[in-house]
């Protein structure tokens, strides 16, 4: 019943978590003592936190047989959010975490403002594994990494072949790539150009774009003290500008991503390229589906650029903090991303693993056979810039995101004012 | 009053020593039996409430007076400062314009669309059972899978809806775009699953009106509009003023259909949907993480939906007394009853009871 269900909610909301964040503190020393593993030396149950599909099943398997003494847990949690809400508020009661939780890099900065609830994974046996850029990312102001990098989402562009094609432009991978160019501003003049011969609108959205686009800015948003710099910041304004520009041009489809309209538009010739990291392969493939044409360009405006990824993490709370942390260290070793890319998709992170064969390879067949793993490799190492996330990033992201969908995706507001409400929202959020 | 009153007299009579000194224990322990167990019999309903609705309620209160963050917990004492600071944002009051605009779309139309239908239902139909049973069908669905539906429906470039409108010639509306359209569209889901639930409730109280007040009604000439304003209203005041109630309190508080209207789930670019309870969550488990603010905005929500289901419960009152009112001094029902008796005169035994109905009692004793 909605009603029940209305009032339970706003019970749940104002008052369980809030319980739970005051009383959770005392609670955390009492419960260690009656914890669900047995004494030193003996069985120990590891429980492992992850969302959507890291490809583990296997390996976990062979780790139980490779430790004997060891039980490992999964538990999956369907989406990112879902997992990083029921962390924050296991975080917030002071118990009840996993061993080994999965965390996506997009709210590692909300984690990392708590250093101390996660244990410091630092080890000389792991140095030189990950890509500099990923493990910068999971590391703290102190230098502490609280994190196992999994898997990355090196960006590359994808494009429909046969528009170009249509458009008398080129339409071959190679020929794409560097009639691209290096820049934005080139990525939108190919996009006038093909304009001129196609009714086809050149990319998704403004803000698909801009997303790229500040993925490529050391200090968009915030200074390393955690100054909100993001209305003051030229650069910000600039791409903010450049993306709505365009728009106006007519280059935008104004499909917001994820929508219905954007992924009925896969269907329907909606926009002739995207920027696309690793795991968006799948969702073209899924919503594309039956459609003919679709290529990558091994190509990326303005630099590298990754978009998303994940960690494994040990909270403090972890009763077998040691034993939690080599599982980790070992699901994250090369071979087992190898094994978890063969099952899943997910692109390692590992120097190692980007260098194998099997990923050398790889190549897909709905992308006119191209070899995927060696352009995302080649993306990944083209990726120069970490971009400082502080703990404000994801809202002032999500409200310039707003500014842009109110004027190309709803039409409802000119550059200029939704730029002054943006500045606004971001002062609310003080 | 009169069921505690009622006990106590023939309590007295049962202990035949006057004063209470000279009281056995046994006639003691009988005598607070009497009294005070059905406080005990009634009392885990209050326990229960007391922990699950009344501490969370206090406690909320507590919360909203600190600065207090999701992760880190308790903070300074502030005051009345999470209130003055939301109440300072625009988005607050966006929320605001949002949920009563949806609400008033959406509990209006189902209202008045259920009891309708229940009128329609309540008539001599075939088929009966399955249509009563159809009606509910879409409560059966759960919301968010009723929103996943609906918005893509009412997507808007290639939404079933705008393809049907412009089918016929009419321009495409921007269903997630404009406020007032998104509102419609939400208010549409709402209604899908509710308006069936509503509907049996309604058709539930209108089979418990006496025949007997229909067949006086059409022996007076009413027609079937007029038996069911005159008759059928009245007769179902003390429900409509529950459905209206918790159609209130459940409407403020509408978070699951705007929520998943879009993949961003935060009410649209300019939060053309974005409603209070959506804006709690978005205080307490969005990048503030302020569960002093959210708790504040709980709070305000709280009073609000007091305040409006006051004002509901006054106005149903008024407008159902006011039909009652209208059924018992209208002139036209004596000259009816009278005429009544000339045309056929076993009819008069059965118009006897009309001109003292029963919802003129209901509607004469409070008043």
């Amino acid at each position: 019943m909605r009603r029940r269900l209305a009032l339970a909610r706003i019970s749940t909301f104002a008052a369980v978590g809030l319980v739970l964040a005051g009383c959770g503190g005392d609670a955390e020393g009492d419960d260690t003592a009656e914890g669900g593993g047995t004494a030193e030396g003996g069985d120990i149950t590891l429980t492992v936190a992850t969302f959507n599909e890291f490809g583990y099943e296997d390996l976990v398997a062979d780790y139980e047989e490779a430790n004997p003494g060891v039980t490992v847990e999964l538990k999956k949690a369907a989406t990112a959010n879902e997992a990083r809400d029921n962390i924050l508020t296991r975080l917030a009661a002071g118990s009840g975490l996993s061993d080994v939780e999965a965390v996506e890099v997009d709210w590692l900065p909300q984690l990392k403002q708590y250093p101390d609830q996660w244990v410091d994974l630092g080890d000389e046996s792991v140095e030189g594994r990950w890509l500099d850029w990923k493990v910068e990312q999971a590391t703290t102001t102190d230098g502490a990494l609280i994190g196992y990098g999994t898997d990355i989402g090196p960006e590359a562009i994808c494009y429909r072949a046969d528009l170009l094609e249509d458009a008398g432009l080129p339409s071959e991978r190679e020929e794409v790539a560097d009639w691209l160019g290096d820049t934005w501003e080139d990525y939108f003049a190919a996009g006038r150009e093909f304009q001129e011969a196609s009714d086809v609108p050149w990319m998704e959205s403004a803000g698909a774009i801009y997303q790229a686009m500040v993925n490529q800015v050391e200090f968009a948003y915030e200074d390393t003290d955690g100054t909100v710099i993001a209305t003051e910041n030229p650069e910000v304004r600039e791409m903010y500008d450049q993306v709505l520009a365009a728009s106006e041009e007519g280059l935008s489809a104004h499909l917001a991503q994820w929508s219905d309209d954007w992924t009925t538009s896969f269907q329907r010739d909606g926009f002739a390229t995207m920027v696309c990291p690793s795991w968006m392969l799948g969702v073209i493939e899924g919503n594309a589906a039956e459609v003919e044409g679709w290529d990558i360009a091994d190509t990326f405006p303005g630099g590298g650029g990754n978009w998303g990824g994940s960690f494994l993490t040990v909270p403090t709370q972890s009763e077998h903090p040691e034993e939690a942390k080599a599982l980790a260290a070992w699901l994250t070793a090369p071979e087992q991303q190898i094994r978890a890319f063969q099952s899943k998709g997910t692109f390692p992170s590992q120097n190692e693993a980007l260098e194998s064969e099997v990923l050398a390879d790889t190549t897909n067949e709905f992308f006119n056979g191209a070899p995927t793993g060696e352009i995302f490799s080649a993306r990944a190492e083209a990726v120069t810039v970490v971009p400082f996330k502080g703990p404000m990033y994801a809202a002032v992201n999500d409200a310039i995101q707003q500014a842009l969908g109110r004027v190309d995706v709803d039409q409802t507001d000119d550059p200029e004012s939704s730029w002054a409400t943006f500045v606004n929202d971001v002062e609310a959020l003080g | 009053m009169s069921t505690t009153v009622a006990p106590r007299r023939p309590a007295a009579p049962a202990a035949p020593t006057p004063p209470s000194g000279g009281l056995t224990w046994r006639q003691r322990l009988g005598i607070w039996d009497f009294r005070y167990s059905p406080y005990l019999y009634i009392s885990p309903f209050f326990v229960l409430f007391g922990i699950v609705g009344l501490f969370p309620l206090v406690y909320t209160f507590w919360v909203s007076l600190h600065e207090w963050s999701l992760i880190g917990g308790k903070g300074e004492f502030v005051g009345l400062g999470n209130y003055t600071q939301v109440i300072a944002q625009d988005n607050f009051w966006v929320g605001l314009r949002n949920t009563f605009s949806i609400f008033l779309l959406s509990g209006v139309t189902q209202t008045l669309g259920a009891l309708l239908l229940a009128a329609v239902l309540n008539q001599n139909i075939r088929a009966k059972t399955f249509w009563r049973m159809g009606v509910l069908l879409p409560f059966v669905v759960a919301p968010v899978a009723v929103g996943v539906i609906f918005s893509k429906m009412f997507a808007d470039q290639a939404g079933l809806i705008n393809t049907l409108l412009e089918g016929v010639g009419l321009p495409s509306v921007g269903w997630h775009s404009d406020v007032l359209a998104s509102h419609v569209a939400i208010a549409t889901m709402v209604n899908f699953r509710w308006t069936g639930y509503v509907t049996l409730i309604f058709l539930a109280a209108m089979q418990a009106i006496p025949k007997e007040l229909y067949e006086a009604a059409m022996i007076d000439g009413a027609g079937r509009v007029r038996q069911f304003l005159s008759v059928t209203v009245p007769m179902l005041r003390p429900t409509i003023i529950f459905v209206v109630i918790t159609a209130t309190i459940g409407g403020l508080q509408i978070f699951d259909e705007p929520r998943v209207f879009d993949q961003a789930g935060q009410g649209g670019s300019s939060r053309q949907w974005m409603t209070v309870t959506m804006y709690i969550y978005e205080l307490g488990w969005g990048a503030q993480q302020s569960f002093g603010r959210a708790a504040a905005v709980s709070w305000i929500l709280f009073l609000i939906i007091i305040g409006v289901g006051v004002l509901n419960y006054l106005l149903t009152r008024r407008i159902a007394t006011g039909e009652t009112t209208r059924t018992r001094t209208t002139p036209a029902a004596a000259p009816l009853v009278g005429t009544v008796p000339a045309g056929t005169a076993p009819a008069a035994a059965t118009t006897a009871p009309v001109s003292d109905p029963p919802p003129t009692r209901t509607g004469k004793d409070p008043s």
